[in-house]
């Protein structure tokens, strides 16, 4: 087997965490739903690729196929209903599309793990916390049984939970929401993964807890070095999180740039119209009671049984063109580490993009 | 961005008692605790809560989870019932008001959820559950109804040809449009609004709370309007209550909430609010420490004290009341 786990400890600062190393490379994923409707391409085409140390945000509203893809980079639609059908996830010099299970199974969880949105789901409530976290432990890492307990009581002081000792004999259903969420935290990081998934991690707890929680996740990327994948669809989240942001509609990426860029100078007309639409603290400040109203951005999400012709996003855009109509714009290079898929922001016209 | 002034409605300065006066709420919940069955306990989710709003006007409630804030909503419609207290509306007590006269209270009151799939009957068209408080109130029948429930669909941004379609048949925000057309039906004075944003995508979000501001110019209704979501409520409000473990910690203009506020728990809430804004370095974001307490077993003195990064030795144990620090800016703290 290729991957081997380096154990280098570099010290990355804050501010610049990202590397050139790309650790994880997505190409051209494609993942589709089976369904009365017919086949639903929920993830069409998306390319991306993660740096090490990195935070990418991938962003969007719901039905873009942003948990999607998260989930299928670890193989995990449920193949009743839905099958990755195309691409490639590249990790190290593996296409994990096309791993055995049983190799498959000693990246999850070990080199690449995932959290989610609701820690009660996820966790296993006839389990105390610390068996689940040991269980994954022994699994990936072979250690006997009071190294592993010694390993996850280790986690749980790094995820801040306060009287580990007690803790780690607590079933989840005796810790809060925030707590739950450190513990799948705690288990996720226990094997030294390369790549996190986060899919939603804070959009259950209630906002001090979702401080609390950001600050852990950045925390735990600087002391590990690990990649985050953070799937969210809270632009606030975003920005403080992100170092990248690639964002998503209707199954596709319209925009990708670093975060700053995201949110300065927006290329999509989709990515400029969510922005403009979140409400912001301190922007509604008129004197006496006057208000003042959001910018909106006219209709809702294509169903995705349902999609317009060429650019997806045209029937909501109010700079939509004919051509826009008959050819779906490629996802194109508009600036250094820039990419957006859109044929009215000005680039080349040399390109006809594929129709 | 379009801006829009609302300073003909909900001016707050209107002469005479409030459209809405709740005084000394109080809601606890039993719970069985043992095998005993007198051995019982209480959830303090509302305990002496005092606030009123004006014709018009919309009064923000935030707080996180299991602050009493829904409670505070339900009680007032008395969908649930209080343990103490008295709601007044229009002048008149409905706290102590016999089941059968709820009814004509009602009318004046309505209330938006904050789950559009599951608060609409989903074995009823649209039009029949925007159409249905107008029958069950007899307001209306036949022609009238079928009339009015077009104008109200228009009137939400839904069309008239969706009239006949099921709940399923819905995006999630045109379902809250339903549910606004069906609150709107009675034209009732108040709207209780709870989280009626918060499962809405960002960008449908805008619309619906541009829609709420728009009918509230238009018809004046006033609304009491419950969220986690600070950002949204400074949009929406006049005025905002932050609400903690049951009590209301402080309670003002929005203005003044927002650019001047005073309890650690409102710092601590607005800090941790992520910027929308990466170049926006966060300087002094206060984390709280901890979790929020049970309501069951609520700390003694301030209730905050047990993660308030200021307290003192005297808010273990004395409980600070609201008082006025300014014109319509009251606090509980003891350090204020």
């Amino acid at each position: 087997m290729e991957i081997s786990k380096s154990s280098d400890n570099s010290e990355q600062s804050e501010r610049q965490p990202s590397s050139d190393e790309i650790v994880l490379t997505v190409d051209n994923l494609q993942t589709h739903f089976f369904t009365q409707q017919g086949t639903l391409p929920a993830v069409d085409g998306v390319s991306f690729e993660l740096h090490r140390g990195e935070i990418l945000g991938l962003v969007g509203e719901s039905g873009c196929g942003k948990s999607v893809t998260s989930l299928s980079i670890l193989r995990l639609i449920p193949s009743r209903s839905g099958k990755v059908v195309g691409g490639s996830v590249k990790y190290g010099k593996v296409d994990l599309l096309n791993l055995g299970e049983k190799e498959l199974r000693d990246i999850r969880g070990n080199e690449i793990s995932m959290i989610f949105q609701e820690p009660m789901t996820a966790l296993n409530p006839v389990m105390t916390v610390g068996d689940q976290i040991i269980e994954t432990i022994r699994i990936h890492q072979k250690l006997p049984k009071n190294e592993a307990r010694a390993r996850a009581l280790e986690m749980l002081k790094l995820v801040n939970i306060p009287a580990p000792e007690k803790r780690i004999d607590t079933y989840p259903h005796e810790l809060s929401g925030g707590m739950r969420q450190r513990i799948m935290i705690a288990m996720a990081l226990s094997c030294d993964p390369k790549i996190l998934i986060a899919d939603e991690p804070t959009t259950a707890l209630d906002v001090t807890i979702q401080a609390q929680i950001m600050d852990l996740l950045q925390e735990m990327r600087r002391i590990l070095g690990a990649a985050i994948i953070m799937i969210t669809h809270d632009l606030g989240v975003i920005a403080e999180m992100a170092d990248r942001v690639v964002v998503m509609y209707a199954g596709r990426i319209v925009e990708e740039a670093p975060v700053r860029e995201i949110f300065s100078t927006p290329l999509h007309p989709y990515t400029q119209g969510l922005l403009k639409a979140v409400p912001r603290l301190g922007e509604a400040e008129l004197p006496g009671q006057a208000r003042s109203r959001l910018s909106t951005i006219p209709g809702t999400v294509p169903a995705l049984s349902d999609l317009p012709s060429g650019c997806a996003f045209r029937p909501r855009c109010a700079a939509a063109t004919a051509r826009c109509e008959a050819e779906r714009p490629p996802l194109e290079q508009k600036a250094a580490g820039h990419r957006a898929a859109c044929w009215n922001t000005r680039t080349d016209t040399t390109t006809n993009g594929r129709s | 961005m379009e801006q829009h002034d609302s300073t003909a409605s909900g001016t707050g300065a209107s002469t005479g008692a409030p459209l809405l006066d709740v005084r000394g709420l109080k809601k606890y919940f039993s719970v069985k605790n043992g095998v005993l069955p007198s051995s019982k306990d209480y959830v303090y989710a509302v305990d002496d809560v005092s606030f009123h709003v004006e014709t018009g006007e919309t009064l923000g409630v935030v707080g996180e989870s299991g602050c009493g804030k829904s409670t505070v909503g339900r009680t007032i419609l008395r969908l649930i019932e209080p343990t103490a207290g008295k709601i007044i509306i229009d002048n008149q007590d409905i706290s102590a008001a016999p089941r059968a006269d709820l009814r004509s209270f009602r009318r004046q009151m309505q209330i938006i959820f904050q789950d559009p799939y599951s608060s609409l009957n989903p074995r009823m068209t649209a039009g029949q559950i925007v159409g249905e408080p107008l029958r069950v109130h007899n307001i209306a029948n036949g022609s009238e109804i079928r009339d009015r429930v077009a104008d109200l669909f228009q009137r939400v941004g839904l069309r008239k040809d969706q009239i006949n379609r099921y709940p399923h048949e819905f995006s999630g925000g045109q379902r809250q449009r339903i549910g606004i057309a069906r609150a709107l039906a009675l034209e009732p004075k108040l709207i209780i609004a709870d989280e009626p944003v918060s499962a809405l995508d960002v960008s449908i979000q805008a619309q619906v709370i541009n829609l709420l501001m728009d009918l509230q110019d238009e018809f004046g209704i006033a609304f009491l309007f419950i969220a986690h979501d600070l950002s949204v409520v400074e949009r929406l409000s006049h005025r905002v209550a932050v609400m903690y473990l049951g009590r209301i910690v402080e309670i003002a203009d929005r203005n003044s909430l927002f650019t001047n506020p005073q309890h650690p728990y409102t710092q601590a809430l607005l800090s941790a609010v992520p910027v929308p804004d990466p170049s926006r370095k966060k300087v002094q974001r206060t984390i709280l420490k901890g979790d929020i307490p049970s309501p069951m077993s609520p700390p003694t003195g301030c209730l905050f004290h047990t993660r308030c990064p200021v307290a003192k030795a005297s808010c273990k144990t004395d409980v600070p009341q609201l008082k006025e620090i300014a014109p319509g800016h009251q606090v509980s703290c003891h350090l204020r």
